[in-house]
């Protein structure tokens, strides 16, 4: 397993998330744009799940992925074998780095000069688009939210809403430079401008990149949720179609896939269905008019199966990627996707990326939250997100003799000094005697009690030491 | 992996007070409150003067092992088979979700699953075990309600403060846009990511305000010193009180015992 995956060139810097956060927090636009788009999007989830007996499929989404992650190997090993009857060559990658290079000699066996791409998350995690250009294979992104954060030079801001970090306007002015588009804040001729372009581009790409949704092991099944057709144009039109996707994605059966797909478009975008489910079974046979001559899958580790170790951590292998904890989490709400410097952010990230890029470079992000609990309440396949956060705390500080720290990473923020702090305040509260003394005596003294309390009192006042603490009016009241 | 399904004990006899340390030394008419609402419900609070933190702030903050040695130092102050009631949906979260946790492959692992399944959220106690039936005594007034992130998804007590309040026939309880938002204090959180806690308070403040309410109430100490905090700090027009208080004061008999 290599340490990080990607290609560290041109990485941001996901240590410096604070500063990041803080430029968003002062950024109004920035802060109306995702406030009304996650409101918006908290609604409609909502009214989605509407007669629904929504704790009833959640657990049995839950399960679907525990029964799925328990035969994991098992799966994946008759994934492969179903995949290869239908046709379909499959490809292991233990990092991004070689997902890559898989990606590249494919390309490069058929002479491939351009890739047009549909949605694809791991595709983001193994930094695809840039390694293509270096290598001298254009590539383009045909979900329109892609497409925009392309045009921009970005990366999503948001797992299934690339581009929700952007108003109308933005968009417009965006395209008018990047593509000569009038200024417009007509959306339906803005996507009609960008349909013409990438219309001409799926007709002419050499070969289609896709993620998957859920793998069917099956009968050999690669499903794929999308709204806006480029799925299905960039895995039916250009030659050959190549799909990535996390060794996670394997599912049993097809009938897994029904609870799944329902949690999946309601949690995501409210939506009961989404306008294209493509299930893809292979290349094109003899007798069929279309399709692609050659499919490839590649299924990327990239830290993975380190997760995969651990009973606890495991749990963060059940995300079906709908993003449902993004929209709820009022952090996520405040400070935008760009601010966690991720591929993931918001709550998913926070668990998934420190396995990803290691807890020393991912330190900061798992207490970037205030354990709300939003996330895990909506979750549609229940994972224990604020535990694994507090896990993964417990890691960043190495701060449990009884359950050593084992993530890559581990122990980086500890610091000496925080450590001693807490040392002591466990001295005193572990000190029952000690403690009322300690208490008594604030209280006494609480004419001197400073006003100003570091960064707390930068926005609030300092709470206020009563006269006698609840100890010494209980004791005063039984006597 | 199913949520533990409550079963709410009979009325007993008596329970164990768990004050808090925020209660202790900044809120202890809070806790006050809750003894008397207690007492005139006809159970005997016992207080175990040795009972310091439930060991949240450590525990959230990564320093497990700091935070059992707190915690270890509260699993024998409740040595009778009574609930152990707690003025906090935070620190009752921590004491009954996470204590079995926290002391899994220990000795005192038991003792603590023990001590985990008598924690009550106070107001839900009063509530779903004493059946209080609260007659208002006060002038007619609105209030909002904010209940905290643990009360809400790890005690699961979301309804019973509105139930409460609602049993007030003089208290008009109006509701903020997003009540189930957290306000932003999340412990250690605030002083950590400051910014984005100041952002979120800011936003619970101002929704509050809109309600045209002067006063909120709210279950737990952390959010009520986050949220009047900022209120006060920004000169912003709305006084917080725990819920015991605000219950305690509307029901209280004129010739009942000074608190």
């Amino acid at each position: 397993m290599s340490e990080t995956a990607g290609h560290t060139d041109h990485h941001i810097d996901v240590k410096q998330f604070h500063p990041r956060a803080q430029a968003a927090i002062h950024n109004p636009k920035i802060r109306k744009n995702f406030r009304s788009a996650m409101d918006g999007l908290m609604s409609k989830r909502k009214a989605a799940f509407e007669g629904w007996d929504l704790e009833t499929l959640r657990e049995l989404g839950a399960n679907v992925r525990l029964r799925a992650l328990a035969n994991l190997p098992d799966l994946l090993e008759q994934l492969e074998k179903k995949l290869t009857e239908n046709g379909i060559k499959v490809h292991w990658a233990v990092d991004g780095d070689e997902a890559c290079r898989i990606v590249r000699d494919i390309c490069k066996a058929r002479d491939a000069r351009t890739v047009i791409k549909g949605k694809s998350m791991v595709s983001e995690e193994m930094e695809l688009n840039h390694y293509l250009q270096e290598q001298g294979i254009e590539a383009l992104e045909s979900d329109l939210g892609e497409y925009i954060v392309q045009l921009a030079g970005e990366t999503p801001s948001h797992i299934i809403m690339p581009a929700i970090h952007k108003n109308t306007g933005e968009i417009s002015e965006l395209m008018h430079e990047k593509t000569g588009t009038d200024l417009s804040h007509d959306v339906e001729y803005l996507t009609a401008s960008a349909r013409q372009q990438l219309r001409e581009k799926f007709m002419s790409a050499d070969v289609g990149v896709s993620g998957v949704n859920f793998a069917v092991a099956e009968t050999g099944t690669l499903c794929l949720v999308e709204n806006e057709g480029n799925g299905r144009m960039t895995t039916t039109v250009p030659p050959c179609h190549i799909a990535v996707t996390g060794i996670e994605k394997v599912v049993p059966t097809m009938e897994d896939v029904s609870a799944l797909l329902a949690l999946l478009t309601r949690s995501a975008t409210g939506q009961h269905i989404t306008t294209y489910f493509n299930m893809i079974s292979g290349p094109r046979k003899a007798d069929e008019l279309d399709g692609p001559e050659e499919v490839h899958l590649v299924l990327v580790d990239n830290g993975r199966s380190s997760i995969y170790q651990d009973d606890e951590l495991l749990d963060t292998l059940r995300c079906i990627r709908c993003g449902a904890c993004m929209n709820h989490c009022p952090v996520y709400t405040r400070v935008g996707g760009h601010a966690y410097g991720t591929t993931y952010p918001g709550p998913i990230g926070k668990i998934l990326m420190p396995h990803l890029i290691g807890l020393d470079e991912g330190r900061h992000l798992p207490s970037a939250s205030s354990l709300c609990g939003a996330c895990g309440e909506v979750c549609p396949v229940k994972i224990p997100i604020p535990d694994l956060l507090v896990r993964l705390r417990q890691e960043s500080v190495d701060g449990d003799k009884l359950h050593p720290a084992r993530v890559n990473g581990h122990g980086a923020k500890r610091s000496p000094m925080e450590a001693m702090v807490w040392k002591g305040w466990a001295w005193m509260h572990a000190s029952p005697g000690l403690y009322r003394f300690g208490t008594g005596a604030a209280t006494k003294l609480r004419a001197l009690q400073p006003s100003s309390a570091g960064a707390w009192t930068n926005y609030r006042t300092a709470p206020k030491l009563a006269a006698k603490t609840l100890h010494q009016r209980m004791k005063e009241r039984s006597q | 992996m199913v949520d533990p399904i409550k079963v709410y004990p009979a009325k007993p006899a008596k329970v164990y007070f768990y004050g808090t340390c925020l209660v202790d030394m900044f809120y202890p008419d809070a806790g006050i409150a809750g003894v008397e609402l207690l007492e005139r419900e006809g159970i005997e609070v016992l207080f175990p003067q040795n009972q310091t933190c439930c060991g949240q702030p450590a525990y959230t903050s990564g320093y497990h092992d700091e935070a059992r040695s707190v915690a270890r130092a509260q699993l024998d102050l409740f040595p009778g088979d009574w609930p152990i009631v707690v003025p906090s949906g935070s620190c009752g979260g921590m004491m009954r979700k996470h204590y079995p946790d926290l002391f899994r492959d220990t000795p005192e692992a038991a003792k603590a699953s023990d001590v985990a399944g008598r924690v009550w959220e106070l107001t839900d106690f009063l509530l779903n075990v004493c059946h209080i039936k609260l007659e208002d005594l006060g002038e007619p007034t609105t209030v909002a309600m904010h209940t905290s992130c643990s009360a809400r998804r790890e005690m699961g007590v979301a309804e019973v403060g509105p139930k409460l309040l609602g049993q007030l026939k003089n208290v008009n309880l109006v509701e903020q846009v997003r009540p189930e938002e957290c306000c932003g204090f999340g412990g250690t959180f605030a002083v950590r990511h400051p910014e984005i806690s100041g952002a979120m308070v800011s936003e619970k403040v101002d929704a509050l305000v809109d309600t045209g309410t002067r006063q909120f109430v709210t279950t737990d100490c952390g959010c009520l010193m986050n949220i009047a905090g900022y209120a006060e700090k920004n000169q912003k027009p709305v006084e917080g009180q725990h819920i015991l208080s605000f219950l305690w004061a509307r029901t209280r008999n004129k010739g009942g015992q000074p608190s």
